[in-house]
C-alpha cells in the first residue's frame, strides 16, 4: 500500500537558515527524504511564550512567508494569545479570513479552559478552521499557562462544533488519550514526544484510527522518529493512511473547499 | 494554495525492505517524482548497539518478548544485537538476570542477540557478577543504569568498576537515560545521570572501552565531544534529535567512528534509528560506519 503522508506539526525555529524561507526549504529538503509531502508550520522563528499583540504578528508574519514561498507544499496555523483577544481576533481575520492560513495554534499562554479562549474558538469555528493546543502532564510541572488534555477536554465540552487537536496526545499519552476519549471533536496529535512503543496502537484502540493525526514538531524532533510512531505500530494499513495524511486532509477539506482549494 | 500536489508516496512493505536490506540512505521519495525509490548502498550490515530483552517495569511493549524482538530485528535486516535486560534496573538478583539473558540470547538469537550483563556496583560482591558476565556467560560487555541503581560517577565503585571491566577487556555501555523525565511514572522517578565525571575516569582508565545509550537528550555539543575525545568512547543515535540530527551531529564535531547505530527496541519504535539514517545526507562510507563498522571494531578492539 502506498502512503501520502502530511505532517500536521512543524516549526521554523531549531532549522538552519536566515530568513523564513531558508528554513522552509530546509524543513522541506528533509521531508522529502521521507517521503512527505504537505508540512503545516507556525510559531516563527523565535518563540514567546506569551507574546505581545506584536510579537503574535512578527511570528505570524514569518510563517506567511514561509507559506507563500512553498504554496503548494505548506500549511499555516495563525499562532494567538488568549490574553490578548482583540488583537488574536484580528490576527485570526487577517491570516485565515484573509489570508492562506488554515488553523489556529495556541501554546503556552493561557490554559485552555479560560473563558477567555471562547470568542476565538467561536471565529475559527465559522472560518472551518482546526484550533491546535498544545497539552501536557509533566510529573515536573506545567508552566504556569501551559494546558492539559483535562484542560482541553473542558474546551471542547463548550464548543461541540469546533475542530480540536491535542497536540502531543498530552505528552504523557496513556492519560492524554484517556482524558480526550469522551470527546469525538478532539484528535490526538502523536508527535513531539520520544517514540515509545505503543503510543500508536494505543490511540487508535481507544480513539479509532480516524482520531489520530501525525506531526512531527520538526525542527525540535526529527522527522524520523515522529514518522516511526506511525510506520512501525502493529496497526492496519488503513489505520496509518488515516493517520499520515486522511485525517488531516478530512480535518481540511471543508476549509479547503470553501477557498476552492482541492487538499 | 491552488495547485493539487504531486505527491511522494511511501510503500511501507517498500521502505522496510529498503531499510532492511539496503541502507537506510534510500530517497523514499521526493515532490514531484510521485513513488519511492529506494537506493541501496554496498553493506548490508545492520548492528543495533542497544536493544533490550524481558518487560519494561512500566507497561507492556510491543516485541517485549524474545522471540518476538528477534523476528522483528531479523525482519529488518539487523546482523546482530547487543542486549541488556529490562530486568537489570530494579531487579536485585543480577546474577539470575544476567544468567537468564544469555540464555535468552543462546536461544532465540542463533548468533544474532550478543547479551550485556548488568552490574550494580552498589550491591555487595557485584564483582562476582562482573566475573560471571566475563568468564562463566562469556560476554563481550556489560551495561550500567546507574540512575536506577542510585549512584553518581563520581562514586569510588564507578572508577574500581571501570578499571576492572577494562582489566577483562569488557566493553562498557552505560545509559544516561531510561524515559523522558518530564513523564516518569510517579512513583518511579529516576533523574538523568550527570555525565560530568565520565571524561576524567575515561583519561583515568587505561584501555577502557565506553558506549554511552540514549545519552543525546541530556549530552550534546562540546560536553559530549569532549567525553567522546577523552579515550575510545562511542554513543548511540536512540536519542537523537532534530532535522538532519546524524549529519548535524557529525558536522557539529562528533567523529564519525564514534557513532554506533542503537534503536533502543522494543522501548522506541525499531523504525525510529533506521529513518534518522535515512533523513540525514550521508554518504556510503558513512553508513556503512555508522551502521556496524564501528561497532565491530569497538567489539573487536577488546578481543
Amino acid at each position: 500500500m502506498n502512503f501520502e503522508i502530511w505532517d500536521a506539526h512543524t516549526h521554523l525555529s531549531g532549522v538552519p537558515g536566515a530568513t523564513p524561507e531558508a528554513r522552509m526549504a530546509a524543513l522541506l529538503a528533509a521531508a522529502d527524504r521521507l517521503g512527505i509531502s504537505r508540512l503545516c508550520v507556525f510559531m516563527g522563528m523565535t518563540w514567546h511564550y506569551d507574546p505581545t499583540p506584536e510579537l503574535l504578528r512578527q511570528a505570524n508574519d514569518e510563517v506567511l512567508r514561509a507559506v507563500r514561498a512553498f504554496p503548494d507544499r505548506v500549511f499555516g496555523f495563525v499562532y494567538l494569545n488568549p490574553k490578548h483577544p482583540q488583537a488574536s481576533l484580528d490576527e485570526l481575520n487577517r491570516c485565515v479570513r484573509d489570508g492562506p492560513m488554515v488553523g489556529v495554534k495556541l501554546w503556552v499562554a493561557l490554559r485552555c479552559d479560560d473563558a477567555r479562549l471562547d470568542p476565538l474558538v467561536a471565529r475559527a469555528t465559522e472560518l472551518q478552521a482546526p484550533i491546535l493546543q498544545h497539552c501536557w502532564l509533566k510529573i515536573t510541572g506545567n508552566l504556569p499557562g501551559e494546558s492539559t488534555p483535562m484542560d482541553l477536554a473542558a474546551l471542547a465540552k463548550r464548543h461541540p462544533r469546533a475542530s480540536f487537536i491535542c497536540s502531543h496526545t498530552g505528552g504523557e499519552w496513556a492519560r492524554g488519550i484517556r482524558a480526550i476519549r469522551p470527546h469525538p471533536h478532539i484528535l490526538a496529535e502523536i508527535c513531539g514526544g520520544d517514540p515509545t512503543a505503543g503510543i500508536t496502537e494505543m490511540a487508535v484502540r481507544e480513539l479509532g484510527a480516524e482520531r489520530v493525526l501525525f506531526g512531527s514538531d520538526a525542527g525540535g524532533r526529527s522527522f524520523a522518529s515522529q514518522l516511526a510512531k506511525v510506520l512501525g505500530a502493529e496497526i492496519p494499513a488503513a489505520a496509518r493512511q488515516l493517520i499520515l495524511a486522511g485525517n488531516l486532509q478530512r480535518l481540511l477539506r471543508p476549509f479547503l473547499q470553501a477557498r476552492g482549494v482541492r487538499p | 494554495m491552488t495547485a493539487r500536489l504531486a505527491a511522494p508516496r511511501v510503500d511501507r512493505r517498500d521502505f522496510l525492505k529498503a531499510t532492511a536490506v539496503a541502507a537506510g540512505v534510500a530517497t523514499l521519495g521526493r515532490a514531484g517524482e510521485g513513488a519511492a525509490a529506494a537506493a541501496t548502498v554496498g553493506s548490508s550490515e545492520l548492528v543495533d548497539t542497544n536493544v533490550y530483552l524481558s518487560r519494561w517495569p512500566l507497561s507492556r511493549l510491543p516485541h517485549d518478548d524474545t522471540a518476538a524482538l528477534a523476528a522483528k530485528l531479523r525482519s529488518a535486516g539487523v546482523t546482530q544485537a547487543w542486549a541488556g535486560s529490562f530486568d537489570g534496573l530494579l531487579h536485585r538478583d543480577l546474577a539470575s538476570v544476567n544468567a537468564r539473558l544469555a540464555e535468552e540470547c543462546r536461544r532465540h538469537g542463533a548468533g544474532l542477540l550478543v547479551p550485556f550483563g548488568s552490574i550494580n556496583p552498589q550491591l555487595p560482591d557485584w564483582e562476582e557478577d562482573l566475573r560471571r558476565c566475563a568468564e562463566g556467560e562469556r560476554m563481550p560487555g556489560i551495561r550500567l543504569h546507574p540512575n536506577y541503581h542510585g549512584y553518581t560517577l563520581d562514586h569510588p565503585a564507578v572508577a574500581r568498576l571501570l578499571r576492572l571491566a577494562a582489566e577483562r577487556g569488557l566493553l562498557v555501555q552505560l545509559v544516561l537515560v531510561m524515559e523522558d523525565e518530564r513523564m516518569m511514572h510517579p512513583m518511579l522517578r529516576a533523574a538523568p545521570t550527570d555525565p560530568k565525571p565520565l571524561a576524567g575516569l575515561v583519561r583515568q582508565t587505561p584501555g577502557l572501552r565506553l558506549m554511552l545509550l540514549n545519552a543525546q537528550r541530556t549530552l550534546r555539543g562540546p560536553a559530549l565531544t569532549s567525553i567522546l575525545g577523552a579515550g575510545e568512547v562511542g554513543v548511540d543515535l536512540a536519542m537523537l534529535e532534530g532535522v538532519g540530527g546524524v549529519a548535524a551531529l557529525l558536522a557539529g564535531g562528533v567523529p564519525l567512528e564514534r557513532v554506533l547505530f542503537g534503536s533502543f527496541a522494543p522501548m522506541f519504535y525499531f523504525e525510529s534509528a533506521v529513518l534518522k539514517l535515512q533523513e540525514s545526507v550521508l554518504s556510503e562510507p558513512q553508513l556503512a560506519a555508522i551502521r556496524g563498522r564501528n561497532a565491530r571494531r569497538l567489539l573487536a578492539a577488546g578481543r
